[in-house]
This record gives C-alpha cells, sequence and structure tokens, in this order.
C-alpha cells in the first residue's frame, strides 16, 4: 500500500500547527502531543512536497507494471437509441482521431444492437478504421448488465488501449460498471483529452468539487475510460469511408435478465439549449422568479434560449433541461450573454467554447469574467431597464 | 428486509483556489455538510418504510472519523442503523477503490433487499459510485430513479426520469437505485427522533474488519487513476472589462450586439 508516514520525533505543536493548516483535506489530527493522519487523506503530497521538510514522508510499495505495448487502439463506445446514432459518438470519434495522430493507433467504433448495417455506414463516414459489430436480435434493447458482458467480451478479444463512452444518462449509467467488470480506472465529463507519445491518456476534468481542474491518468491499467459530455467536442468532417466493419461472434455471449423495461412515456421535447445559437444564461444574482421578466425583451429581440446556472434550477424557477454546466448542458452557442452568473468551474466547463461571451456581474472577481470577451461591472438591475429601453428604440427606428 | 443507503459528506462550499505560487490547493475551512442528493436517497427508503414497518433502514458512510456527523443526522431522520467505514488505509481511494471498499462493507452487513444511493455527489460530481458498487455486488442496477412505484417478493418496479423520457422499470431484487433529486421533499432530522436514537451507537468499520484482506485493492493503491496535477482553470486574456455608468454599459451592450448583427 502506498500512505504517508509522519516522522513522530520531528513534530512540535508548532509543525503540527503548520500541518494542519497546509492540508487542504483537514487530514490531519493532532491530539496528545502525536500527530496523526485519518481517512480524510486524499495522499496529495503536499504535505511531503511543501511541508516542513522530512517530517512527512511518502511510502510507496513496489507498482506492478503493465505491458503497454500489448494494447493498442481507440475505441469509442457508439450510443443510439431504437438504431439512431447518440451525436456525441460522432464527435467522440473525432476526437479519438486527433488522439490517435499522437501514437498511430487504429480508431474504432464498438456498435450492440440489433439491424445495425445503416448505423454501420453512418459511422464509417466519419473516418474509423474499424466497426466491431455485436449484432443479434437478443442485443436489441439496451441492457446495462448484457452490453457489460458484451464490452467485457470486446475487452478480451480486441486489447483496446482506451475506449470513450458519451456522458449522456445512458452512457453515465453504463461505463461504471464496464469499469468495475474489467477493474480499470474511469474519469467522468472529461472536458479536455490528451494523449502521450506512449499511450497514456490524460483525463482533464474539475476536481474535488471546486474551482480547481485536475490532470488524471491511468497509468497502470488498461482499457483507459472516460466519459465525455456531449457538445464538449467537435464532430469530424465527413469522409469517403475506408474502414472495415468486422462481425464479431455473439453467440457466448450470455444475457441478463434482471431488468425489464415495463414502459417508456415520452415527454414533451423542450427546445433544446444544446443546440441553441444564442443563449441568455440567467444568473443567482436574480432576486426572485418574477425578475427573470427583465430579460424577456431582450431575449424577444435576439430570438434566444433562455438557460439558467444549478441555483435557479435548484429553486425550481426553470426546467432543469435549461440548466448550464457539466451537471446539466454543455454548449456552445456563437453569442453567450451571462447575467448576474458568477461562474462555478462546473458552469464554466459546461460553456467556455462558446463564441462570444459577454457577462454582467457587480462582483469583479467573479471567474466568469475570467472567460468573457467582454465583462461588464454593474448590477443587473440597473443594466437591464436601460438595455430594455435601447432596444425599444431600435424597434422604433 | 432491508435497505441500505450510502450517504457521504461534502464541502459545504465549492470555494477551493490553487495559490498561484506554490501550487498549494486552498480550501475554505472545516465547513461540511451531507451530500444534498443523498437527502433524496434516505427520503426514498424512508417513504418504503412508512409503508411497511418491516423494513430496516441501514446508512452508511466512508470518510473520516468526523464523517459519523451525517450518520447521526440520518439516524435522527429516519435511519434505524449506521455503519461508517473509517481507515487510512482506505486514504486516496479512487472511484474503484471507494465502490470496491463499499461494496466490502455490504457484504459485511449482509442480508440486503435494496441498495439506494443519491444520483451523484457535489464534489466529485461523477455519478459513478452507485453502478460500481452494483457491479462488484453482480446485482443489477438503474439510475436517475425518480420514484419506486412497487415493491413485490422478489422485484421492483421503479420509474426512472431521463431528458428525453421516463421509463418504468422491473428489476430482481436484490438491486441497487440512484435517486433524482426534486421528486420528494426530504425530511429535518427531528429532536423526537434524536431522543429515541440516543443508545443507537454509530458501528464503525475498519479495514481488519473487511472480509478481503489485500491492502492493494484499497486507497490509493487499488485506484487506477491517479491525479498527475492539479491546475486552476484557464483565463481568456483578451477580455474587456467595462467599469462605467449602466447607461453607458447598457449603450455599449447594444452596440456590441448591433456589430455582430445581432439586433
Amino acid at each position: 500500500m502506498s500512505q504517508i508516514k509522519i516522522n513522530q520525533e520531528k513534530v512540535n505543536p508548532q509543525i503540527a500547527q503548520a500541518l494542519i493548516e497546509l492540508c487542504p483535506f483537514q487530514a490531519f489530527d493532532y491530539y496528545g502531543n502525536v500527530l496523526s493522519i485519518n481517512a480524510a487523506c486524499k495522499v496529495c503530497k503536499i504535505c511531503v512536497n511543501k511541508g516542513p521538510a522530512g517530517v512527512c514522508e511518502f511510502l510507496d510499495s513496489p507498482v506492478i507494471t503493465i505491458d503497454k505495448s500489448q494494447y493498442s487502439g481507440i475505441a469509442v463506445y457508439v450510443e443510439h437509441r431504437k438504431n439512431t446514432i447518440h451525436r456525441v459518438s460522432f464527435e467522440l470519434i473525432g476526437k479519438a482521431k486527433e488522439l490517435a495522430q499522437v501514437t498511430g493507433e487504429t480508431v474504432s467504433a464498438i456498435l450492440i444492437g440489433s439491424n445495425t448495417g445503416s448505423m454501420s455506414e453512418e459511422i464509417l463516414k466519419r473516418g474509423v478504421d474499424k466497426i466491431y459489430v455485436y449484432d443479434d436480435k437478443r442485443f436489441d434493447e439496451f441492457n446495462v448488465e448484457t452490453y457489460t458482458s458484451v464490452m467485457e467480451n470486446f475487452f478480451q478479444n480486441h486489447k483496446v488501449n482506451v475506449i470513450l463512452f458519451g456522458g449522456t444518462a445512458r452512457g453515465r449509467s453504463f461505463a461504471p460498471r464496464v469499469a468495475a467488470r474489467l477493474k480499470t480506472g474511469l474519469t467522468a465529463d472529461c472536458t479536455k483529452l490528451e494523449m502521450t507519445p506512449v499511450g497514456d491518456l490524460m483525463q482533464i476534468r474539475p476536481a474535488f468539487g471546486g474551482n480547481i481542474m485536475a490532470k488524471i491518468k491511468t497509468l497502470n491499467h488498461r482499457p483507459q475510460l472516460a466519459t465525455v459530455r456531449y457538445k464538449m467536442f467537435s464532430e469530424p468532417a465527413l469522409e469517403t469511408p475506408h474502414g472495415v466493419v468486422q462481425k464479431e461472434d455473439t453467440k457466448s455471449i450470455g444475457i441478463t435478465e434482471n431488468i425489464i423495461v415495463l414502459n417508456v412515456e415520452e415527454k414533451p421535447q423542450a427546445s433544446d439549449i444544446s443546440e441553441a445559437e444564442t443563449i441568455i444564461v440567467v444568473g443567482r444574482a436574480f432576486r426572485k422568479q418574477k425578475d427573470l421578466e427583465l430579460v424577456e425583451p431582450l431575449r424577444k429581440k435576439l430570438n434566444a434560449e433562455i438557460a439558467c446556472t444549478r441555483p435557479l434550477i435548484e429553486n425550481g424557477w426553470i426546467d432543469a433541461r435549461r440548466q448550464v454546466g457539466l451537471s446539466g448542458r454543455t454548449v456552445k452557442p456563437k453569442l453567450l450573454i451571462a447575467l448576474g452568473v458568477s461562474g462555478s468551474v462546473q458552469f464554466i466547463e459546461g460553456m467556455k467554447e462558446s463564441e462570444f461571451i459577454i457577462s454582467v456581474n457587480n462582483d469583479p472577481h467573479n471567474k466568469l469574467f475570467e472567460i468573457s470577451h467582454y465583462s461588464i461591472l454593474g448590477d443587473i438591475y440597473e443594466i437591464l431597464p436601460k438595455l430594455t429601453e435601447l432596444i425599444d428604440e431600435i424597434r422604433q427606428v | 428486509m432491508k435497505i441500505i443507503t450510502c450517504i457521504k459528506q461534502v464541502p459545504a462550499s465549492s470555494k477551493v483556489n490553487v495559490d498561484p505560487v506554490t501550487g498549494v490547493l486552498i480550501r475554505d475551512g472545516n465547513n461540511v455538510k451531507m451530500n444534498p442528493y443523498d437527502l433524496y436517497a434516505l427520503e426514498t427508503a424512508f417513504l418504503v418504510k412508512e409503508k411497511n414497518m418491516n423494513w430496516e433502514i441501514h446508512a452508511i458512510t466512508m470518510g473520516p472519523p468526523s464523517a459519523k456527523k451525517v450518520l447521526e443526522e440520518a439516524l435522527h431522520m429516519g435511519a434505524d442503523k449506521a455503519s461508517l467505514l473509517t481507515d487510512k488505509v482506505f486514504a486516496g481511494a479512487d472511484v474503484l477503490a471507494t465502490s470496491y471498499t463499499i461494496s466490502q462493507l455490504i457484504q459485511l452487513i449482509g442480508n440486503y433487499d435494496l441498495i439506494i444511493c443519491g444520483k451523484q455527489t457535489t464534489d466529485g460530481d461523477t455519478a459513478q459510485v452507485g453502478p460500481e458498487i452494483a457491479e462488484f455486488l453482480s446485482i443489477p442496477h438503474v439510475t436517475y430513479v425518480k420514484e419506486i412505484l412497487e415493491i413485490k417478493d422478489h422485484s421492483i418496479i421503479v420509474k426512472s426520469s431521463y431528458d428525453e423520457f421516463d421509463e418504468i422499470i422491473e428489476m430482481k431484487l436484490p438491486a441497487l437505485i440512484t435517486i433524482e433529486k426534486g421528486f420528494n421533499v426530504p425530511r429535518l432530522p427531528s429532536f423526537k427522533r434524536k431522543m429515541a436514537m440516543e443508545k443507537v451507537t454509530i458501528n464503525v468499520v475498519t479495514f481488519k474488519d473487511l472480509k478481503d484482506q489485500n491492502k492493494d485493492h484499497y486507497g490509493l493503491k487499488g485506484s487506477p487513476t491517479q491525479v498527475d496535477e492539479i491546475f486552476p482553470p484557464i483565463k481568456n486574456n483578451q477580455s474587456v472589462l467595462l467599469r462605467c455608468s449602466p447607461e453607458e454599459q447598457a449603450s455599449r451592450i447594444r452596440d456590441l450586439l448591433k456589430d455582430k448583427r445581432y439586433l
């Protein structure tokens, strides 16, 4: 096991206090002149690297390394519903092709279902080298346990280096099951992926629930798994297919019937903010629901979609499908106007690809200003009414 | 009949910054709370018990000794038993190691029919631990459940909520569900229950109590993923900051939108 060891003979009350203050996770306890580490420790090694010299030591037992040359290929799990492919799968194929340029690996798609022929054609146009097809009547409906067995079979036979999943509701339920079956790492909702020449996938995402990004790696386990939200990456350009479709044997894969879908109730389709070209995001600066009406003239004029941050969803003011951020929707409109949004990292990672960002906030230190093209330091309650007047003037002209 | 609810203590504030000089993570004090999504998971369990008093609700968590607090809260809301997994052997666990450790505790508790988790935590935000626990226990799972419709002898019927549709699903027991927020109203801890639960002690479980005694399966060592580095989010250096009167600001926004042909 790996852990932090404290050299007690070097500990005094001042040093203990310094370490307690240094640790971001409150993992030090100091009682009766003994400094100890509790289970809150994340082994971030700050105490070793930045603490008083020689007090904390990192003890590491030998790491079992794997032969990485045994694993090759970047695969994308193709998500579909009733044989309509979710576009996040295409975005992932685009990213896989970029990553593969570093290592020269092949890019493949994993397609599970029945009557998959037309889906294969669509996937080939996105420029994959290979599609592994598990076509079987028994796979007609998505079943998380059965599909996990398919993925296990796939990995045993093809030993790929990386598998990417869309961070959809289904992907977020399916990918962890696959990770636990294959006893490997999985990073959720990556906002950036990079490849090293030796084939290590660098998975970048917000971490520790705060305004901080982490670069995560899976050094000694394969496959390396990651989910990515829809609209985080761009779809690849269509090309003349060059890939091959490889039918896989499905007979040996058992099905599990613990879960039966009794009924599906379609919801009325709300206009989807992920697709919108112009978005106005309202944030916590709005003091009550009725005040949202202040935005209406601008929204009408711009023909924009209204979106919001998490607190407004929690207040129940706006349909949850309109939340921007990693726990809501990822958006990349041509124009995004943020009104009274302070910009948590969760929010920013869900909209930072927007082409042009204007934000209004009365706090000069808010994080959103740091990525906005135009930052307007002021009160929405003062600016919006003025703006409405100015817009009305345009109409009269 | 037994329900196990998995809960977690999380930072109450998301104010985390990196000191630009030292690279040290700065977190906002000792402020912690129960993961808000877990309140809906607990409430779902309490609603089952309201219909049938034969159910026993066992709340569990993994964390430092101070995480006891969330278990006490769960007991005061309506849980019957509580277990805390704590050991520095578990330190530095990623999703896989965390899920595995919790599945070890669940097997130690045993005889469970249903496991209920919140849909995700506000600190990790991965929503992965629930499904991974289910896989380690070889039981089925359904995510984003908004309501339990019926519990039969050997199966459960739930309604799950997705963006485009709701699904009614029947699943064999034992099973794991993760609960979508906002479809029930979590109760508050009550003084009456606090008094009633005074004698209930929280069961503390450490590494030595678990069946798998290979330390390499826990904590940092049992974690395939490792944090390579942490850094502040990227800034856009071309930002223009407008500090002027509201009138002027409004007219600048108007001009900007006009220039870009939005108006």
